[in-house]
């Protein structure tokens, strides 16, 4: 099985000049295929920029990162990537968002709409095909924006809170959809949030990443066994757990940090350059 | 919008006619501005029918559209193609914009000696003048749009497998269109002011030209038509542009509509 990743003293800087910080710092980590890492941390703490370095968004400063031997060298349908608020193309419909990446691989038209409508069907939305992406609650285009990834069948499925938007109900059930496709299409997932519930009901295993410089402190497996069910986040062991991960997360003094994202820093649109 | 608004704005619309009817047949004199020189309601339309039955209405109307039609087509393929590349590039930007801003708030008649001069015939230093308006509100436009793209929009691209031609295509070319649409609706209108003001001056057919004409020869109800006319033409033009736009963008609606 592919989506093997390595990281070996990997740092990166954002900012520019006397503004520059390490977001991540000489951070040490490897991931077997096929196992479900969730990076659970505060805001700021440079998770998101891990993960943005991961999919090749971002270029490291310092280290190595690779998948299955090879250096990541920027974006690749290999290395698929939610993003917290979806990214689906306004003025495709559904189906041809999700047919996007095949129609880049060069796809006959007729082969990437059925595809397309599988994996649609694989999320629960065979009857929205023809919508346009705004036509859609929060849950939905969040299911459009996973099934677009996978049409890829990438090796390694990167998650920069993709629940984070939605609301708790909502965010349940597709915390439920989503171990269940992971079930079908099996790869590699690093998957991004600072909601430890999310975390542990997720995860094969858990990093805890501390801000400013971001690192790793804490590393550590889940072996609650699969299928997963709500029940479980009622469980003793889950609450052991969950106290743990807390008194790791209040470890911090509470400092509150600027939101970072896989593309860097927030870009700041407020001024228009010039005016019209 | 409730059944019954249109009375009131047909009733306004009813009063300013008839304060032009009351206005220029009685010769109001309103101490800064006078209504003796200016025809009737009535004068207007009846000119308006002598201009359809004199057979020059075709003629006007089809070297005022030819003009307008030409620069603006110009305006469109040059002011779409470099607003991409320096909405797009910084070099572009750097290299292009200055210039260009230089010459942005040069109003279009200003340009009409120059204009005159630079080209060889009088028919097309016209059309260089719709071109100059047009020209503006759709690059700046488009340059607003395209910087407008959501960059997570084009790393989700780049992260499905898009190249730099797919990237511009696929993302770019639709993020930028409702922004480039406006561009095109608003230059539409400002094409026609500024072919107006170049016909008044070296112009042989044309609405504006028919305008200046009936001004110079005394026929103060063609003015009228001549003004009328224009204002059609200019909010017709402008209408269909934004027609089309919605046609090439059905997406871009309100929630829930489509």
């Amino acid at each position: 099985m592919e989506g093997r990743i390595a990281i070996s003293g990997l740092s990166i800087v954002l900012g520019e000049r006397d503004q520059a910080f390490e977001a991540v710092k000489a951070l040490d980590c490897d991931i077997e295929p096929g196992q479900f890492v969730c990076i659970l941390g505060p805001s700021g703490c440079g998770k998101s920029t891990l993960l943005g370095a991961l999919a090749g968004h971002l270029v490291p400063n310092q280290g190595s990162l690779q998948m299955d031997g090879q250096a990541v060298v920027g974006p690749s349908q290999q290395r698929g990537m939610v993003f917290q608020q979806h990214t689906l193309f306004p003025w495709r419909t559904v189906r041809e968002n999700v047919a996007f990446g095949l129609k880049m691989r060069g796809v006959s038209k007729a082969e990437r709409l059925a595809a397309a409508d599988e994996i649609l069907a694989l999320v629960g939305l065979e009857g929205f095909a023809e919508r346009w992406p705004n036509q859609l609650s929060g849950g939905m285009q969040q299911r459009v924006e996973i099934a677009r990834v996978l049409v890829n069948r990438p090796r390694l499925l990167l998650m920069d809170e993709p629940f984070g938007a939605l609301d708790a109900l909502t965010r349940m059930k597709m915390q439920a959809l989503l171990l269940d496709i992971w079930t079908r299409i099996r790869t590699t997932v690093v998957f991004v949030t600072h909601d430890i519930d999310e975390a542990l009901f997720l995860a094969d295993r858990i990093l805890v990443m501390s801000p400013r410089p971001g690192r790793i402190i804490e590393d550590f497996q889940l072996d609650f066994p699969r299928p997963r069910h709500t029940e479980l986040m009622t469980t003793p062991e889950f609450t052991l757990l969950k106290r743990h991960c807390l008194a790791l997360l209040h470890h911090e003094d509470g400092r509150q940090l600027p939101r970072l994202n896989p593309l860097g820093l927030p870009t700041d649109h407020s001024t228009p350059r010039f005016a019209i | 919008m409730s059944t019954y608004r249109w009375l009131p704005r047909a009733a306004s619309l009813l009063v300013c006619l008839l304060f032009w009817q009351l206005a220029a047949s009685h010769h109001w004199n309103l101490w800064l501005v006078t209504f003796a020189n200016v025809p009737t309601p009535g004068a207007v339309v009846e000119a308006a029918l002598g201009l359809v039955d004199s057979g020059k209405l075709a003629q006007h109307l089809s070297a005022s559209l030819t003009r307008v039609f030409e620069g603006y087509l110009a305006a469109v393929l040059v002011g779409v193609g470099l607003g991409i590349a320096i909405g797009r590039s910084k070099w572009a930007e750097d290299v292009l914009l200055p210039p260009l801003e230089v010459i942005r708030p040069i109003p279009a008649v200003a340009w009409i000696p120059l204009a005159i001069l630079m080209f060889p015939s009088s028919e097309l230093s016209m059309v260089f003048i719709t071109f100059t308006g047009a020209l503006f509100p759709i690059l700046l436009n488009t340059v607003h749009g395209v910087e407008g793209v959501d960059p997570r929009l084009i790393a989700s691209a780049r992260s499905l497998g898009a190249g730099r031609g797919a990237i511009l295509l696929e993302v770019i070319v639709p993020g930028a269109a409702p922004s480039i649409i406006t561009g095109l609706a608003i230059g539409m209108g400002t094409s026609w002011f500024c072919l107006v003001t170049a016909e008044m001056i070296s112009g042989q057919f044309g609405i504006g030209y028919y305008t200046w004409e009936s001004y110079t020869i005394q026929n103060y109800a063609d003015i009228v038509v001549g003004m009328l006319l224009i204002g059609a033409l200019g909010m017709g033009s402008s209408w269909l542009v934004k027609r089309l736009g919605t046609v090439f963008t059905p997406w871009h609606r309100p929630r829930g509509k489509a």
